[in-house]
């Protein structure tokens, strides 16, 4: 075996080795030296994040390894720098909660798990067999349920878990008969190899039902509609750091997953068969997210069925992905970057209050802006970049996607737009009811009272505001990615 | 040129906006008046070198063999590419007039920035509240005028053009507790917004047809051999003029294409320059600040119309000689106006109204300047535009000047009426005498700056049409009278009487009557500036004294003193003439009085006609059928919303057999679907 191939998988070692200082550092150091763990952790990441943007690493890295089973390109490499991102954003905001008392026995274990269920995420975007991605997707998925239970003096916590474990562990079967049915069509788990299969004519109505199958198994991480009824439960019920990471970093590794095996594996398929598939998923999945996010009262369910409703947008960019144009690719990454930011900063802003009084209910929200004023501008950028209200990032990236989608020219992707437009608005009102209870409703007085939050849920914060504000005015990262995708 | 002063240029007052705009309220209000001018200051020198290195380094970057000035692109990053060859760019173009703009924005924002650390107080030193706020916007508008004279392409200037405006409104406003200020700023925010409209229209007829935003791929051609170097040439704005004629032959209402173009960007410019008629809000946009109103509705914002028309004028001047009417709208609505301006400046009490008028009608004077300018031998060559860019520089000098000498008077006096100041010689010379030298500048005194522009101008007025002439030469005389008139009936009239328990009026500290004396000083030479070597509408040298004209200067010269002679006939003592005359034509009086009723023309029209004749209409119709149609979505929204709460229910078997039946209908559905069709 040639062991140069580990080469390739730079940021995966990268990623391990991160993992096992931090581990070594939880057994084997001194108590005391315990309590920096967190700090240690963000910093390696830090390091890491920076280190995936150097052109080395992006470089010329188009390569495979391991007979074909793993690939990276320049694109690859990125998205996960956008995830590292994200990643690091969630780190900088958990180090408060880890070191509360109740968690700080075990914090280190959050970081690991955490870690580990990154790689699983690097892993299911860089595999091209089917088997790896199924090791990718549980290793993301199992130790994901763990993290949701956390808080395990909290019912919530549990029954979320719970709820979390046994839908993951659901879908995955679902998805793996999907799999089966797929081996059983073409005789290979390759996706080249599936990809030819498929073309030199299979079975078509066999190939729809595992195609469904498939679909379903990654839109259960994606919580895309009929497969999301665990999300809003889930999202309550875990601690917000850990709600935050699955919302956005999750979200957006499955999303790209997703878009590589559709198009890839299934791309032959496309007009027959899953076109027509992900606009049904996509009006329902937009639409049912927005009605029920009008609602909600509880902020972490809210930005839960939000979330669910992004996820429709984040798969108009894998419709308007095609052989002839790669736009979409670029649109859905920077769908997925802007996304990171803007719930990160909504999350950090939610997970700062509820550290310091434990109040998530919109109501309390009421006159925010007179104790916390700059707390409420944080979430009322965050609520303007999520619904899309320019010059704020937002509004940018649904822009790029709908245009991307537009691209196509089909009639039928006008009306899908179109839905997906006026969805827009209707999320505009119940993104602008967070705004109206902190600046409008101010005639009681707020029953938050004036606090100052932790460095680092401060840091996490203006990075987030730095993303939504200058993703939106410095046209460099959009046209960088578009160049990156070759176009 | 290395790009990185040009970019100070712009990036320091930016700064320094965000900087005291942010930070502003954590500092002392002394500081924050002393980090503003320093960093005016800084941006001032840097604005100087770089004019300085334009204009007589003799680099061949910047100045060919022959000695025609170049236009050089200092940088020109693209900044938004919209699709296919549609980018929008963001630049630095450096070119005789907007070295000289440089030069201009950057002296006299100077000066008002050291000013108002003495004005912005009252007379015990106490600052006004939102100090800081008010260098903030200063930088603000510093730095949206900087980049609007440097603009590369069309489209940057329309961006800096609503900057400018944007940040007028804010210092119009700027006593915003004040009802009066807030509807002045309003009034400025719409009109101009108004007649910008017309620019916006104007540069997409203009690029829809040409292609191009940049302004050196419309009027201009690449130098051989140099990068990022081009020459003001006919030639491409003939090639202009041939797209139109081959794309949009039949034209428009009677008017070509181009033309229509032209005009319509020339009603942007109109807007922003206060033309008749959309001039009224400059007068009302007296209600802010005086330093604001030297800075930015006498000396730099109003003339970005004249700078406008000044930048595509090969495109104009190419109009013109195929017959295309763009130049004489020009002409005409420049005469007009200045006729109309000098005849209400004469009736005015408000000393800062009197100022306004005469700013309007001299930036008039620089319209019809640019309106007459032909470049064959009958208009000199060009004459028109080289005087009207001088008059721009020279009429920015006089007048900050006697708008900060207003704004000294109103602060020792505290009134903007004359009524209340009469005779104000002997209290406040520095004032008095630079205030007089300001007066003299814009009657066209020789040697004082006014004369030389002014006289350029009229000769050039001569050259194209003597009906423009003798109009020129009647509004020149008028304001050498209104100016006079307000300089007596402040300096003069009568004693000054001081009301008991107060201070006697004084001269200001020196932080406000230095910038009166450096102004007074540059109001003094500016006029034997060689400013023919410097500005041409094609960079050639123009030789000025070849076609001096010594009976139009002589005519002009005898027009003034005697304007300015009747003027003390009538003003230097008190007497009763002026009240004899005003009773015996007292309806024109009392028209010009109220500025021939405009505002109220205005008034009628649009709360009468429009908001009865088409608001009320459009509004019920939103009312009721739009609003109607939202509500409805809204509650269908909301109902189904309800009605589907079910789904949601917590209960984990439901949300299992959900998620399968939900995958296994997906996949039948399409399955049926694909077998059927």
């Amino acid at each position: 075996m040639d062991y140069s191939q580990f080469l390739v998988m730079k940021q995966e070692i990268c990623l391990l080795v991160i993992f096992l200082l931090v581990f070594l550092n939880d057994i084997f150091m001194p108590r005391k030296a315990q309590s920096a763990i967190g700090v240690i952790t963000c910093i390696l990441f830090g390091i890491f994040t920076l280190f995936g943007f150097c052109p080395m690493v992006i470089g010329n890295s188009s390569a495979d390894a391991f007979a074909g089973m793993y690939a990276t390109s320049p694109v690859i490499v990125n998205i996960k720098n956008i995830l590292n991102v994200g990643v690091l954003i969630v780190l900088i905001q958990s180090l408060r909660w880890t070191a509360s008392d109740m968690q700080r026995i075990r914090r280190g274990e959050f970081y690991e798990l955490l870690l580990v269920t990154l790689f699983g995420m690097y892993l299911m975007i860089s595999s091209r067999h089917f088997l790896m991605f199924v090791i990718g997707l549980e290793t993301a998925s199992l130790p994901l349920a763990a993290m949701v239970a956390f808080d395990k003096h909290r019912y919530e916590s549990h029954e979320a878990a719970v709820k979390y474990i046994l839908t993951a562990v659901f879908s995955s079967a679902i998805f793996m008969m999907g799999l089966s049915f797929v081996y059983g069509l073409t005789g290979s788990l390759y996706y080249t190899n599936i990809a030819a299969g498929i073309q030199s004519g299979a079975a078509i109505v066999p190939l729809v039902i595992a195609l469904a199958f498939v679909i379903a198994g990654i839109g259960f991480k994606l919580s895309l509609v009929p497969f999301h009824l665990w999300t809003a439960d889930v999202y309550q019920g875990a601690p917000t750091p850990v709600t935050s990471y699955l919302s956005v970093i999750s979200k957006g590794s499955a999303a790209f997953a997703f878009l590589v095996i559709l198009w890839q594996v299934f791309g032959s398929v496309y007009a027959d068969a899953w076109e027509w598939m992900l606009y049904a998923l996509i009006i329902l999945t937009i639409t049912v997210g927005n009605l029920f996010a009008i609602r909600q009262r509880n902020l972490k369910r809210f930005l839960a069925f939000s979330s669910i409703s992004q996820a429709g947008y984040i798969m108009l960019g894998v419709i308007a992905f095609t052989a002839l144009s790669q736009m979409g690719k670029a649109a859905l990454m920077f769908y997925i970057l802007v996304y990171i930011f803007s719930n990160l900063a909504a999350f950090g802003v939610i997970g700062a209050i509820e550290n310091y009084c434990g109040k998530v209910s919109m109501d309390d929200y009421n006159g925010l802006c007179k104790t916390n004023p700059r707390l409420s501008f944080v979430m009322m950028l965050a609520m303007f970049s999520l619904a899309g209200i320019p010059p704020f990032a937002g509004f940018f990236s649904k822009f790029f996607i709908f245009t991307s989608a537009i691209n196509q020219g089909s009639v039928a992707i006008y009306v899908l737009v179109l839905i997906a437009l006026i969805n827009t608005i209707i999320s505009l009102y119940y993104y602008l009811l967070v705004v109206k209870a902190m600046y409008i409703k101010t005639e009681e007085p707020c029953s938050i009272s004036t606090f100052r939050s932790a460095w680092s849920e401060r840091i996490a914060m203006w990075i987030c505001v730095a993303g939504i504000v200058g993703l939106g005015i410095v046209s460099y990262f959009y046209d960088n990615l578009l160049t990156l995708v070759g176009c | 040129m290395e790009a990185t002063i040009p970019v100070l240029i712009l990036a320091i007052p930016l700064f320094m906006f965000l900087f005291l705009g942010i930070l502003g309220k954590f500092m002392s209000h002394k500081w924050a008046g002393i980090l503003g001018t320093a960093g005016m200051g800084v941006t001032l020198c840097l604005a100087y070198f770089t004019a300085f290195t334009y204009f007589f380094s003799g680099n061949p970057d910047f100045i060919a063999a022959d000695g025609q000035r170049l236009q050089n692109l200092v940088f020109n990053l693209d900044w938004l590419h919209l699709y296919g060859n549609l980018t929008i760019k963001l630049g630095f173009l450096l070119d005789p007039i907007s070295a000289m703009m440089l030069v201009v924005i950057t002296t006299i924002s100077f000066m008002v920035h050291l000013y108002s650390n003495g004005y912005m107080r009252d007379h015990h030193g106490v600052w006004e509240t939102g100090f800081q706020r008010f260098y903030a916007f200063l930088s603000l508008f510093s730095f949206s005028m900087l980049g609007l004279v440097v603009a590369t392409n069309i489209f940057q200037m329309y961006i800096f053009w609503e900057l400018v405006g944007a940040s007028s409104y804010l210092l119009i406003g700027f006593y915003y507790t004040r009802p009066s200020a807030v509807s002045a700023s309003k009034k400025a925010f719409i009109v101009t917004r108004f007649a910008d409209l017309g620019f916006l229209i104007g540069i997409l007829v203009l690029s829809y047809y040409t292609g191009f935003f940049d302004f050196t791929e419309l009027t201009s051609a690449a130098v051989p051999g140099m990068e990022n170097v081009y020459s003001v040439s006919e030639g491409t704005a003939q090639g202009i003029f041939n797209v139109f004629q081959t794309k949009a032959a039949a034209g428009f209402m009677g008017c070509s294409v181009m033309t229509w173009a032209l005009v319509l960007i020339f009603i942007g410019g109109m807007g922003k320059s206060a033309m008749m008629p959309l001039h009224i809000w400059l007068p009302d946009a007296m209600e802010g600040p005086t330093p604001v109103s030297a800075l930015i509705h006498a000396a730099t914002m109003v003339v970005a119309g004249v700078y406008l028309v000044a930048r595509l004028f090969p495109l104009f001047i190419v109009n013109e000689m195929h017959g295309g009417a763009a130049l004489e709208i020009v002409t005409w609505v420049g005469a007009i106006t200045a006729l109309y301006a000098a005849i209400v400046a004469c009736t005015q009490i408000d000393i800062k109204r009197v100022l306004a008028f005469s700013t309007i009608s001299q930036i008039a004077f620089m319209m019809v300047s640019l309106g007459v300018c032909t470049i064959d031998e009958a208009g000199h060559h060009g004459l028109g535009y080289m005087a009207s860019m001088f008059h721009l520089f020279t009429h920015a000098m006089f007048k900050a000047l006697l708008f900060l000498g207003a704004g000294a008077l109103i602060h020792a006096i505290g009134s903007n009426d004359y009524t209340a100041m009469h005779g104000l010689r002997k209290y406040m010379p520095v004032t008095h005498i630079t205030f007089l030298i300001g007066c003299l500048a814009i009657a066209g005194i020789i040697p004082f700056s006014g004369f030389f522009s002014k006289d350029e101008i009229l000769s050039s007025c001569l050259g194209n049409s003597t009906v423009v002439y003798i109009w020129m030469s009647l509004v020149a005389g008028l304001t050498a009278f209104y100016m006079f008139r307000l300089y007596y009936l402040i300096f003069w009239w009568k004693e000054h009487k001081v009301h008991e328990g107060h201070h006697a009026p004084h001269d200001q500290p020196w932080t406000m009557t230095l910038p009166l004396v450096i102004l007074a000083a540059v109001s003094v030479v500016a006029g034997f500036i060689p400013f023919g070597n410097l500005v041409s509408w094609n960079g050639e040298p123009y030789d000025f004294m070849a076609h001096f004209d010594w009976s139009v200067a002589t005519v002009s010269l005898i027009i003034a003193i005697a304007a300015i002679a009747l003027a003390t006939k009538m003003y230097m003592k008190e007497n009763p003439l002026p009240a004899k005359m005003k009773n015996a034509m007292p309806a024109l009086w009392r028209w010009a009085h109220h500025r021939f009723y405009w505002d109220e023309l205005y008034y009628f029209i649009t709360h009468k006609i429009i908001f009865n004749g088409i608001c009320r209409p459009i509004a019920w119709f939103d009312r009721h059928i739009i609003d109607g149609t939202m509500d409805a979505c809204a509650t269908v929204t909301q109902k189904v919303s309800y009605a589907i709460r079910g789904l949601q229910s917590g209960n984990l078997q439901m949300y299992v057999w959900v998620y399968l039946f939900g995958a296994m209908l997906l996949g039948i559905i399409t399955a049926i679907v694909l077998i059927l069709v």
